[in-house]
Formats: structure tokens, C-alpha cells, sequence
């Protein structure tokens, strides 16, 4: 029971945490409540000393676990990548259907059916060759977003890390909607909800915690310089994740829609 | 003697742009930068060598005045002249400390400028792709051209993957303030300890 609820915490914190580090996809329109340096802190004092704790494991854990899966040869890295990606995407199709993004929900549905069959259980991307573009990861917190939600005060964690009021409710609802959760979940057939005993709850974590280091081992350098250039790598993060997570609501590849231009315009007086 | 007279500016003119000039187009201006960036990363170059060549890039194509205004935000107006100066000062060492840091341990970078947007006479967004290698995925770079003055662009922001660095440069200064209860000094001291580490 304490090694799963060990594993579970430690699988957890690198899920979250690498939602931290730079982010890699998605864009939208920021609105002036819910542009980044609008969000307020809950508790500061907490969430200072919570980041130290999350780093400090970060660089004693997690950090050489991913140096250790990049010595592994760049096809593995490549097709595990893939693999879970392809899991991924159901969760992000889930929440495509909520958003009212039926478009893309269907490319992503067509993206898994190819990738799974032909793409040999999700090693390998053909859909992309075929013209199904890959949009980005969605989750229950950018649904939220979507649905006009307010980003709540910024937080963080102890092992989860960074995350806002907003995305906290998130994270829970991602459980009740992303059907991996749900088949690894159910371990009997019970009123037509699909699942058994192969398909065990530790799939579910070895598939998340498997992606966490496939992202942590991606960003190496990049929160190694983060770390090495950051007057204030606290300050430094919160202002990533916002805009990340803003960014990623808006789904909009325009620049123009993400940053926001007034900020600019101060500096000419 | 009329006509030596103009071969000799058209000598001089020639030569300061081989020499200094870059391209008044966007596109063109960050494509030279990206290229003579490229020639100063190779793996046979010392770290040394590139921080110096990268930072005299820098200081030839950066609005560094610009973005330091920028980072400072509102507490810029809180500044006299003698602590504007200084600020200045700081914040151009610490800028091309910060920004030559980040760029000399790539190695042969292979990045393609493709496209550009124009947001207004002012602002033209420059869009770039990083290349993906082995180690590094493939990373969307974009950068913030200043275009008040056409024939002489000027970068503002770097954009990585829709993440402006300009921006969270400035959320970190104004974090170093508020958390000192407002006390700019206290940014100059911490610019200074990271200027000499």
C-alpha cells in the first residue's frame, strides 16, 4: 500500500511538474482577466517554500531519471514518445468533444485508429504523414478554461507543483473523463463500463510516468539554463506556466492573439 | 573630382553595410542574424570566443535600452536620471550575460526562418523553426522586430513556443521589487550579484 501511494506521488509529481517547463503546443486569445501577470498568489510564503521542496527532489530524483532514459538509443526515446502520446490522445479527445471542437476531436480519433493499427500500437506516426495533424494535448483544465472559467490564484504544490485554482479542479476531472484512467480503473465489467484484470491500475501510472520522463528528458537543457539565468526561478516559472496554460485555452497559433501588445506600448512614453 | 567624390561615398557606403549593416526587411534581418549566429556556434569555437562574437551581436541588433524599459514596467517611472543610468548600465551587462548564456551551448543550430507577420508599423513577428535533433525536439521561435524605424529593425522578444521572454523577464523584476516591499535597489543588487558570478 505505501509503495503504491509512493509510486503514485512520485508518478503524480513528474506529470505535473513538467507542465512547469517550457510548453510545446496549443495558443489563444488572452483576455486582460485572465492574462498572466493578472494572477494573483493564494499563499506565496507556502508555495516559495513548496517550490525549494519540489526542486530540491527534482534534482535528486527526477531529474537523473530522465538523464538516465536519454541514454537510451533516440529510435526507443522516439517510439516511446509515440506510444504514449498515441494513449494521450484519448484524453484529449475527450476533452475536444467538451470544447465543442468536434474537428478536431474527429482528426484526433482518426489519428489513434491509424496510429494504433498501422502505426503498430502507436511506435510509429503515420497519421501525421497522411495529413491528420498533430493539435496538441487538451485537459480538463483548459476545458474549463474554454468554458469561460477564471484561472483562481496561482499555487503551488507540494510534489504536484505549479498549478492554479483552475487547473487543480482540473486535474481531478481529467480522472472521470479520460478513458484510459477508466479502463485501468475498472478491473470488472460492471454496467457496460469496459475493463479487466489485464488492463491493472499500475498501466495507467507506468503509461503517465513513462510520458513525464519522455518531457522531463526533452527539457533538460532548457530548465538547466532556466536555473543558471533566473534572477528569481520561482517568478521565472509562475510566469511560464501562466502563459503556457493560457496560451494552450486560446488554441490559436497567432502570436498576435497570445501576447498582448499593450504591454509594449508602455514603454513608448 | 565630382565623380571621385561620389565613388568614394559609394565605397564608404558599401563597406559599412557589408560590415555593420543588416537588411531593413524583417525577414531578411533576423535570416543574416541566424546565419552569422550560426558561423560563431560551431563545436570547434571555445565558449569564450562565442559569448564575445554572440554579444557583439547582440548589441548591433538588440533594442536593449528597449527591453530594459520593458522589464522595469511601472517601477520605471519611480527611477530619477542618476538611478535610470545606472539601471541601464546593470541591465546591459546582465542582459548579454543572460542572453549569450543561453545561446553558446548550442552547437551548430539549424534553424529555419520561414515566415513573418506583421502586427502593426511598429511590431513585425519574425516566425522560426529550431530544428529537431537526437537529443532536442523541434522548438517554434519567434521574434519581436521593432520596425518604428524601417530601415533600421531592431529585436525586442524572443518567443519560444508562444512563451515571450521579454515578458517573463519582466514578472521576474517585478517579483524581486515586490518581494523587497518595493525596493528597486534591491533589483540593482541582484542584477550585480548576477552580473559577477
Amino acid at each position: 500500500m505505501i509503495r503504491k501511494l509512493i509510486y503514485t506521488t512520485i508518478i503524480t509529481f513528474l506529470l505535473h511538474a513538467s507542465w512547469a517547463f517550457a510548453g510545446t503546443e496549443g495558443s489563444e486569445e488572452l483576455k486582460k482577466s485572465n492574462s498572466p501577470d493578472s494572477t494573483k498568489e493564494c499563499f506565496e510564503g507556502v508555495s516559495r517554500a513548496m517550490f525549494k521542496f519540489n526542486h530540491a527532489l527534482d534534482k535528486v530524483i527526477f531529474k537523473p531519471v530522465a538523464k538516465g532514459y536519454r541514454a537510451l538509443p533516440a529510435p526507443i526515446r522516439k517510439g516511446t514518445g509515440n506510444v504514449v502520446d498515441n494513449l494521450r490522445s484519448l484524453l484529449t479527445m475527450s476533452n475536444n468533444v467538451l470544447q465543442g471542437e468536434f474537428g478536431r476531436a474527429g482528426n484526433n480519433a482518426a489519428r489513434f485508429g491509424i496510429n494504433t493499427t498501422a502505426g503498430i500500437l502507436g511506435v510509429f506516426d503515420p497519421a501525421t504523414k497522411l495529413g491528420f495533424e498533430d493539435h496538441g494535448k487538451e485537459d480538463f483544465g483548459q476545458t474549463l478554461g474554454a468554458w469561460g472559467a477564471d484561472t483562481g490564484c496561482y499555487f503551488v504544490l507540494p510534489i504536484l507543483g505549479p498549478t492554479t485554482t483552475r487547473d487543480a479542479i482540473g486535474l481531478v476531472g481529467n480522472v472521470f473523463i479520460d478513458p484510459i484512467y477508466q479502463i485501468t480503473h475498472n478491473t470488472k465489467i460492471e454496467n457496460g463500463v469496459v475493463g479487466n484484470s489485464t488492463y491493472s491500475e499500475h498501466n495507467y501510472y507506468y503509461y503517465r510516468g513513462t510520458g513525464a520522463v519522455d518531457f522531463r528528458a526533452k527539457n533538460i537543457e532548457s530548465f538547466e539554463s532556466l536555473e543558471e539565468n533566473s534572477i528569481d526561478l520561482y517568478a521565472s516559472l509562475k510566469s511560464l506556466y501562466l502563459q503556457n496554460r493560457a496560451k494552450k485555452i486560446a488554441n490559436s497559433t497567432s502570436t498576435v492573439a497570445t501576447q498582448d501588445d499593450s504591454d509594449w506600448e508602455e514603454i513608448e512614453n | 573630382m565630382k565623380k571621385k567624390f561620389f565613388i568614394i561615398i559609394f565605397l564608404i557606403f558599401s563597406f559599412s553595410q557589408k560590415g555593420f549593416g543588416y537588411s531593413s526587411d524583417p525577414k531578411q534581418f533576423i535570416t543574416e542574424i541566424v546565419d552569422e549566429a550560426k558561423k560563431i556556434l560551431v563545436e570547434s569555437n571555445t565558449k569564450e570566443f562565442k559569448t564575445k562574437k554572440l554579444s557583439e551581436i547582440a548589441l548591433r541588433t538588440v533594442d536593449i535600452k528597449g527591453v530594459a524599459y520593458y522589464s522595469l514596467g511601472k517601477y520605471r517611472k519611480n527611477l530619477n536620471d542618476e538611478q535610470l543610468t545606472e539601471y541601464h548600465k546593470l541591465f546591459e551587462k546582465y542582459f548579454l550575460k543572460s542572453f549569450t548564456s543561453r545561446l553558446s551551448d548550442y552547437s551548430d543550430p539549424k534553424i529555419d526562418v520561414h515566415s513573418t507577420e506583421v502586427l502593426n508599423p511598429k511590431y513585425t513577428i519574425v516566425k522560426s523553426l529550431l530544428l529537431a535533433t537526437d537529443k532536442k525536439p523541434e522548438v517554434k521561435i519567434e521574434w519581436r522586430v521593432y520596425t518604428k524605424n524601417p530601415d533600421k529593425p531592431l529585436i525586442r522578444d524572443l518567443i519560444i513556443e508562444g512563451l515571450s521572454l521579454a515578458r517573463t523577464q519582466k514578472e521576474e523584476f517585478a517579483s524581486v521589487i515586490e518581494s523587497n516591499n518595493g525596493d528597486i535597489t534591491k533589483l540593482f543588487d541582484t542584477l550585480k550579484e548576477f552580473v559577477a558570478k
